[in-house]
């Protein structure tokens, strides 16, 4: 379809590519941050989580965005393509949004002392895994492909609505997590590999996103496919 | 379409559900024995202890609410399915959103007359003060049983039209429900402890402001989920 941005199948060349340069690029960033910064004066090589966890949490809610956009944009325009772009995104949310968990739990044990902390940033993600479980959930009962859309959608929004609203109630019920890591508040040692680990990370996003979307799209076709041959051979059967 | 025709549908379609389960009372007996049943099975889990029960009273109450009123919502939308009711109701004129309205307060008419018998028996299991802190408390009962009736009839009606209904209510539902869950426990708890600190006002407002944000977002979402 011309004049869109998201193609209807993504040649297997090009995203072959794209997964090869996503995974240099991982290993690469990652083999720097690991080399390159000196232990930090509290956490010593603990810190080196942050080159994981952090950019994987950047890219989860970057994927949550895209399910939020995709699904705005079906609801808007209903066209299936961003209905499979939203399921193919809220995949690859779930995902990162677990590895995040995992890496901060590893990361809290040995920092604060506990595997889990009731903090309004740690609390909204869990609840966000879950919510993106219900998502997919109701995408696996749902069999009419437009209703699936719809509903999904639907869903899809006001999930990311409630993301704002439990993380400012959680906020206000407790609080101990630190502010948000970003280049600017870390020493400068840590920012460049923070940096190539978040731009690491977003390709290999960027590359699963587009695996999945492309297996959706496939998906939709066979069946497609399948139920034009049940008809073809319905009216046979009439003739 | 004036107002009062879509007023006049949304009462229609509420009394319709209402007379339905006076009539019948299936539903309504089960989901309050249920709920007395939960508010024992807390105070079994958190022992005969008085004071550790009045501790944990607040959210033992709103979870047995949950729990049972949860069973309220897909029963509203699957009495409809049956012999296609849904569609002829769909097929009347006006608006769509009337009907997410008249079953938004039939289900909040039910799950309140649930919370009018769960109240009193929580107050005697677990040894609650009831009359002092009552207005207040049937505040916040309202509030937190209005932004919980409400996200609970928009992703049932999803939920009473797919396989595994019975899981997926849940597990769309609760996770939505954290934010007011969380302000009408503290509320009820500062409440029930006799509000020392002055906090339970705050909760409320939240839970006011909760209230209308996942009303108007529910409201308008609900047409893109019913129609067929």
């Amino acid at each position: 379809m011309p004049g869109s941005f998201v193609p209807a199948v993504v040649s297997r060349r090009r995203y072959q590519i794209l997964g090869i340069i996503a995974l240099a690029a991982l290993v690469g960033a990652e083999l720097l941050g690991l080399s390159a910064s000196p232990p930090d004066r509290d956490m010593g090589h603990l810190q080196k989580i942050m080159y994981v966890h952090v950019p994987a949490a950047w890219s989860a809610f970057l994927a949550f965005f895209v399910v939020f956009i995709g699904s705005v944009l079906y609801l808007w325009k209903r066209e299936e393509r961003y209905d499979l772009l939203a399921a193919a995104a809220a995949e690859v949310a779930l995902v990162l949004t677990a590895l995040t968990l995992a890496l901060g739990s590893i990361w809290g044990r040995p920092t604060w002392g506990v595997w889990w902390t009731w903090d309004p940033r740690l609390t909204t993600t869990a609840i966000l895994l879950v919510m993106t479980v219900g998502y997919l959930a109701l995408r696996s009962f749902v069999d009419e492909p437009d209703r699936r859309a719809r509903w999904s959608a639907a869903v899809g929004i006001l999930a990311s609505l409630n993301v704002l609203v439990v993380y400012k109630s959680v906020q206000w019920w407790r609080t101990l997590h630190q502010v948000q890591s970003s280049p600017s508040t870390v020493d400068p040692a840590y920012a460049l590999g923070l940096r190539l680990n978040a731009l690491a990370f977003l390709l290999v996003l960027v590359y699963f996103i587009l695996l999945r979307y492309r297996a959706a799209r496939l998906e939709r076709l066979v069946e497609a496919q399948a139920e034009a041959r049940e008809l073809a051979q319905g009216e046979e059967l009439h003739v | 379409m004036g107002l009062p025709r879509e007023a006049g549908r949304v009462a229609a379609v509420a009394w319709k559900d209402l007379t339905a389960e006076r009539r019948t009372k299936a539903n309504f007996n089960a989901v309050v024995f249920l709920a007395a049943l939960i508010l024992f099975l807390f105070g079994f889990a958190l022992g005969p202890d008085a004071e550790a029960l009045r501790a944990a009273a607040a959210g033992a109450l709103w979870l047995t609410v949950l729990f049972s009123g949860v069973l309220a919502f897909n029963h509203s939308y699957q009495v409809e399915l049956e012999s296609g009711a849904l569609e002829a109701l769909l097929l009347y004129p006006g608006d769509h959103r009337s009907i997410f309205l008249g079953k938004l307060i039939a289900n909040l008419v039910f799950v309140l007359l649930v919370e009018a018998i769960v109240l009193p028996l929580a107050a005697v299991l677990y040894h609650l003060p009831l009359l002092r802190p009552f207005p207040g408390l049937a505040g916040v009962l309202l509030l937190g049983t209005v932004g919980f009736v409400t996200l609970g009839t928009f992703y049932a009606a999803i939920a009473s039209r797919v396989r595994a209904r019975e899981v997926l209510l849940p597990l769309l539902l609760f996770p939505m429900l954290v934010p007011v869950l969380l302000a009408a426990v503290e509320a009820t708890g500062a409440l029930l402890a006799g509000d020392p600190m002055k906090e339970s006002g705050g909760w409320i407002r939240l839970l006011l402001i909760f209230d209308v944000i996942f009303f108007v977002a529910s409201f308008f979402a609900f047409e893109y989920v019913i129609e067929e």
